[in-house]
């Protein structure tokens, strides 16, 4: 994460460089104006507040398990209950099949991945209404919240991937896995930082939009469970290669939701199963996160500057 | 001295009542004019002053109108002005939490502001972790605050806390941690809005004494919003008046200070019975105040020690008659706000004779010493709010001679005069 927005930063840097050069000429150093314009992202501001996360990420952490018997032990309990769930009902009921994997293996991958994006996607979305506070009493970039957020949820992830990880060895032992890793699991930061941009690149735009009409976060909150649905987690995608919908593959309307190539190369890399989406998709995924992400900040940041009127 | 902060043509919209259908109409409308016809905001038009207390035709007012001045490096401003004067609008700007409408301001230097203590503290973390989060909200930097925090442990008084998470504290124990983090932030400009009004009385003193210190030895600017004149008084070298979202006068702090409390008097011309801000339940209500001398004329102002009556006169309801307790007070308060003296009817009997429309409070000899005063009517039946005005009237009061030899009282001493001798 920090690699990307080193990134941003440097794309902005030189326009910084020259907005630093026109206030030191005047010698002020703040200027509070009713707007700013379009793309003047202050990166290095929060640059400056790193040490503000990282303390927004630590209080995330061990705020969320205080006085609980089980402690961090609901982020296994959690996954476990939803992929027993998801083998009665999909696997046993409505019978559908998992590309020759474990079905619990199959089923905690998806639920992994998929908890790890929705979780960050509501956080997110509801910065401004949950912080209105804090936010109307100090100024910070207010963009310190959704990073905290989607790297405190990187903790829930890490246990919950370590769930699936125990898992797979266990099955590798008994033998019967028919699941096997391959040079494709490597890319797995990669589809981690995906999810987190895409997550964060959604929610900041939501958040932005609710401000003022929380029509769209009661709206936002139940379509979130159902993109769940429309991504191949409780189903493998191949099940789609041979569906048409109006001449058009459904596997490729599937692709177009930028999460689904994320899941199954994920997917792919550690159990083996299906047929990896290929590079188009993956790189589509990738670019679709970055203008995402983009467009989110450019957005938060207008809205950011005068949202306690509204909130 | 250059200048610190620069305040150009400062406004604020805001648009009062709830979000509804209307808000979205008023929204897609101003997105049509600004963003496809390229006009002017046409909702900037018709925002209305400021005034909290009339009822207004638009649903817009501005907060805060065409604000202007500067304020010099190390000044200390007080920012004074009734509720809903623009004070804390003001202060928002400055500190970032919301956006102007129009104008912009500049500033030198790193801004912290406290406009609340303890911001962003967490009930489950304890308090050292608190230490970290909200001075990290305030804007310093971890090796910043580890750097301090022996300082603002030891400032707070709550040592032996500082590892319990703060949902055990007492919200007075929150607030000297609140304010000890605060304390110690090193800005160039410092806003604080009324903040030292919490706590107990030593934590109180310690926390003016240290923005004192801030203030005079360290040459930092300040910009400070209080209702307590006298922490004004004492902290503050300029002062800024704030009325119905417009500067209604600046200079320095005593002549703003008499200012603003002459202000409140504006009201003395208005017929008492007219005077819309009151409470109680208008059981009685208090209709005239006079204040004679002991031949029934009325004064600009009197001697100290002077013999004087204060008649206030007030209609009565039918509930006033079957009342079995009834009362009017006086408070006389001084510039500061502070109650000096008070007279009751309580002290003499339980009730008021309603018929006779008035009661009458003959002061032998006046004990308030040289300066001007305030008036506060309070009345009382069975038990309830029957009329309450504040500042209905001045008193002015000029030392002469009170202990008739001659002498002359020097200055400042306490509000009242004591009857007494030497021998």
């Amino acid at each position: 994460m920090y690699m990307f927005f080193s990134l941003l930063w440097l794309s902005y840097g030189s326009q910084e460089a020259k907005l630093c050069k026109a206030m030191s000429e005047e010698k002020w150093t703040t200027v509070i104006k009713p707007k700013d314009k379009l793309f003047d992202v202050n990166i290095g501001e929060l640059w400056r507040y790193r040490d503000l996360i990282s303390l927004f990420i630590k209080r995330n952490i061990i705020t969320q398990y205080k006085q609980t018997l089980l402690g961090p032990l609901w982020f296994i309990i959690q996954p476990a209950l939803t992929v027993i769930m998801y083998m009665i009902v999909f696997g046993g009921i409505a019978g559908i099949p998992t590309d020759g994997v474990p079905r619990p293996l199959f089923y905690l991958a998806g639920t992994c991945m998929w908890q790890y994006f929705a979780e960050c996607l509501t956080k997110t979305s509801n910065t401004f209404v949950d912080n209105a506070g804090i936010f109307g009493k100090v100024y910070f970039p207010r963009l310190a919240v959704p990073i905290a957020n989607v790297f405190s949820n990187l903790v829930r992830f890490g246990i919950q991937l370590a769930l699936f990880l125990v898992v797979y060895t266990v099955y590798a032992f008994i033998g019967d896995s028919g699941a096997y890793f391959n040079m494709y699991a490597l890319l797995f930061p990669v589809l981690v930082l995906m999810l987190a941009g895409l997550a964060l690149g959604f929610g900041i735009i939501i958040s932005s939009l609710t401000t003022k009409y929380r029509d769209l976060q009661v709206l936002f909150s139940f379509l979130v469970s159902l993109w769940m649905y429309a991504t191949p987690i409780v189903y493998p995608l191949s099940q789609t290669k041979s569906m048409f919908w109006n001449g058009i593959q459904v596997h490729t309307l599937m692709c177009l939701n930028p999460v689904t190539p994320i899941i199954e190369t994920f997917k792919y890399g550690f159990l083996g199963c299906g047929d990896f989406v290929g590079w188009r998709w993956l790189i589509y995924s990738f670019v679709f996160m970055v203008v995402l992400l983009a467009l989110g900040i450019v957005v938060f940041n207008r809205v950011q500057k005068s949202f306690m009127d509204t909130v | 001295m250059p200048t610190a902060i620069e305040f150009n043509n400062i406004s604020k919209l805001y648009r009062l009542g709830l979000v509804s259908t209307g808000t979205l109409a008023h929204d897609l409308k101003r997105w049509w004019t600004i963003n496809v016809r390229r006009k002017e905001d046409p909702y900037l038009k018709i925002g209305e002053t400021n005034d909290r207390s009339t009822k207004g035709e638009s649903d817009y007012v501005w907060a805060l109108k065409d604000i202007d001045f500067k304020v010099e490096q190390g000044d200390v401003v007080g920012v004074i002005g009734k509720n809903g004067a623009g004070k804390s609008t003001l202060l928002k700007l400055l500190s970032k939490v919301t956006a102007p409408t129009t104008g912009e301001i500049r500033a030198k230097g790193r801004i912290g502001s406290l406009l609340e203590v303890g911001t962003g503290f967490h009930p489950e973390m304890t308090g050292r972790e608190n230490i970290y989060m909200n001075g990290a909200i305030l804007g310093m930097t971890k090796p910043e605050i580890a750097k301090k925090l022996d300082e603002i442990i030891d400032f707070s008084g709550c040592e032996r806390y500082i590892d319990t998470p703060v949902k055990r504290y007492s919200s007075g124990m929150m607030v000297r941690l609140g304010f000890a983090v605060a304390a110690h932030l090193d800005p160039e400009i410092l806003v604080v809005d009324e903040v030292l009004a919490v706590g107990d009385a030593e934590f109180q003193k310690k926390a003016i004494g240290k923005m004192q210190d801030v203030s005079k030895g360290e040459g930092r600017t300040v910009l400070f919003v209080s209702h307590n004149m006298t922490a004004v008084k004492n902290l503050c070298k300029k002062g800024v008046i704030l009325k119905n979202g417009k500067l209604d006068y600046s200079g320095d702090i005593s002549s703003t200070i008499e200012r603003y409390l002459s202000n409140q008097e504006e009201r003395s011309n208005i017929a008492i019975a007219d005077i819309k801000e009151r409470s109680g339940n208008g059981t009685l209500r208090f209709t005239d105040i006079e204040i004679t001398d002991t031949n029934d004329n009325p004064k600009e102002s009197f001697e100290v020690g002077e013999s004087i009556k204060i008649k206030v006169y007030f209609d009565s309801s039918e509930r006033l008659k079957d009342a079995s307790m009834s009362r009017i007070d006086i408070g006389i308060n001084n510039m500061m706000d502070y109650q000096i003296l008070w007279l009751s009817t309580y002290m003499f009997g339980d009730k008021l004779d309603p018929s006779k429309g008035y009661v009458q409070f003959n002061i032998p000899r006046l004990p308030l010493n040289d300066g001007t005063y305030n008036i506060n009517l309070y009345s009382e039946v069975d038990h309830e709010l029957a009329d309450w005005i504040q500042n209905v009237s001045k008193l002015k009061v000029n030392y002469r001679d009170y202990y008739g030899n001659g002498r002359i009282m020097p200055v400042g001493q306490v509000p009242v005069v004591l009857d007494y001798n030497l021998e």
